[in-house]
């Protein structure tokens, strides 16, 4: 984010994830490892129940890195966003989730009651911005969260990662937020470290009152580098828990699954998940 | 698109429309694709979705087989009804064709799979 404009500075969203910008989300690993990242700590604030398979909505789901996260932890889930090209690009991969296009700051086009918990990551911020002359960011971000409260189930949770260019924002968004009828706040992971500070809004529609996650990094710690390393292997623990990717066990997993739902699966050999010698 | 997401979308968030549910399908192409059976996801959705309303679409596009037009009490969720309800939410995938509004007729596309629920601007 410090090098360069901001991606909200350049274009719509719309425009800017074109299809170019989509292929990143397949080709760049660097890319793909933050997304997923993210969407590991997003999980673990929504507090998913283990063996319970929720109905998770996935906001600004691009090429469905979140919602294959989702995928993973036996969840089903939906996913909306304005771009074309991301959303192909996700269609392409096979992703499990149901795609839409839509533009949240029009507001989310379902029923009440019907997501048991809501994901985002790296998404909302862009509702902070005025992309046409009849946009009004206070009113589509109003628009957006009323819509989400209603479509979330009660007590439902949300997780939501962004990248908020100023207190201004941050203060816009958490009060629309509030103003729709949800409860919660901020959760600031590794606030002492400008490279590993993130931020995630999570909301709560209504039901019993919940205590707000702590972020990640904040105890009373001098040394605030030592808590961003210990940070670190946490994240690689999380992701862990299930098996390593890439793995072999992992990659037979992967098959079975698809094998399951009827997909075409390439027969396991002593090859699978073996690494390549580089070629030239 | 499933027909389990189609249970779910609404056209209210056109200006003026009040329940825009459910949405008509026209449907141009059907796929049914393999998913893995989850009993238990299943049973959790039972009681979100509109039963009446996942029936009618499945008739209309001629893939409502052997789920029973009303649903079976609890005790009577056996295997067969269940592996019903999975192909009928899970399974038929509309490809192409459209969603209409119940209350104004406007059409919004499917393709690939994907519907675009896009307004105009004098629709917000
Ligand atoms: C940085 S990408 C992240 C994609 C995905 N969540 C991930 O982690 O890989 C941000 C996404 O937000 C989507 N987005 C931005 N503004 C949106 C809007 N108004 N409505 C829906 N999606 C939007 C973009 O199209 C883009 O796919």
């Amino acid at each position: 984010m410090s090098s360069g404009r901001r991606p909200e500075h350049q274009a719509p969203p719309e425009v800017f994830y074109n299809d170019d910008e989509a292929r990143k989300y397949t080709k760049n690993t660097r890319i793909m490892e933050i997304q997923e990242q993210l969407s590991y700590r997003a999980m673990e604030l929504l507090r998913l129940p283990e063996d319970d398979p929720c109905y998770i909505l996935d906001v600004g789901c691009g090429s469905g890195l979140s919602g294959e996260c989702l995928s993973e932890n036996g969840h089903f889930w939906v996913g909306v966003d304005i771009s074309k090209s991301m959303l192909d690009v996700a269609g392409e991969r096979e992703v499990e989730g149901d795609l839409i296009l839509n533009d949240i700051g029009q507001g989310l086009p379902f029923k009440p009651a019907s997501f048991d918990g809501v994901i985002s990551i790296s998404a909302i911020q862009w509702l902070c911005n005025a992309d046409k002359s009849h946009h009004n960011p206070a009113r589509r971000l109003l628009k957006f969260f009323s819509t989400l409260y209603a479509c979330l189930r009660r007590g439902g949770r949300v997780a939501m990662q962004f990248y908020p260019e100023n207190s201004e924002q941050i203060q816009l968004v958490t009060t629309q937020a509030m103003k729709a009828g949800f409860t919660g706040g901020l959760v600031v992971d590794y606030p002492n470290s400008s490279k590993a500070k993130k931020m995630f809004l999570c909301l709560f529609a209504g039901g019993a009152q919940q205590e707000l996650p702590k972020g990640l990094g904040t105890e009373e710690s001098s040394e605030a580098s030592a808590a961003f390393v210990a940070g670190r292997e946490r994240t690689k623990k999380l992701r862990n828990q299930k098996v390593l990717k890439k793995s072999k066990d992992w990659i037979i997993a992967k098959k079975e699954r698809r094998r399951r739902q009827g997909k075409e699966v390439r027969p396991d050999s002593k090859y699978t998940g073996r690494k390549r010698k580089p070629r030239f | 698109m499933k027909l389990l997401t189609h249970n779910m979308l609404t056209s209210n968030i056109i200006k003026g429309v009040t329940k825009g549910y459910p949405l008509k399908i026209e449907c141009q192409q059907i796929e049914i694709v393999e998913t893995e059976f989850n009993k238990e996801f299943l049973e959790k959705m039972i009681p979100k979705i509109d039963y009446g309303v996942l029936c009618r679409a499945a008739d209309q596009i001629g893939h409502l087989g052997d789920l029973p037009k009303v649903l079976p009490e609890t005790s009577d969720y056996n295997e067969e009804f269940m592996k019903e309800l999975h192909r009928v939410l899970l399974k038929v995938e509309i490809k192409e064709g459209n969603l209409v509004c119940p209350e104004t007729g406007r059409k919004f596309p499917v393709s690939n799979g994907i519907p675009n629920m896009l307004l105009n601007e004098e629709e917000v």
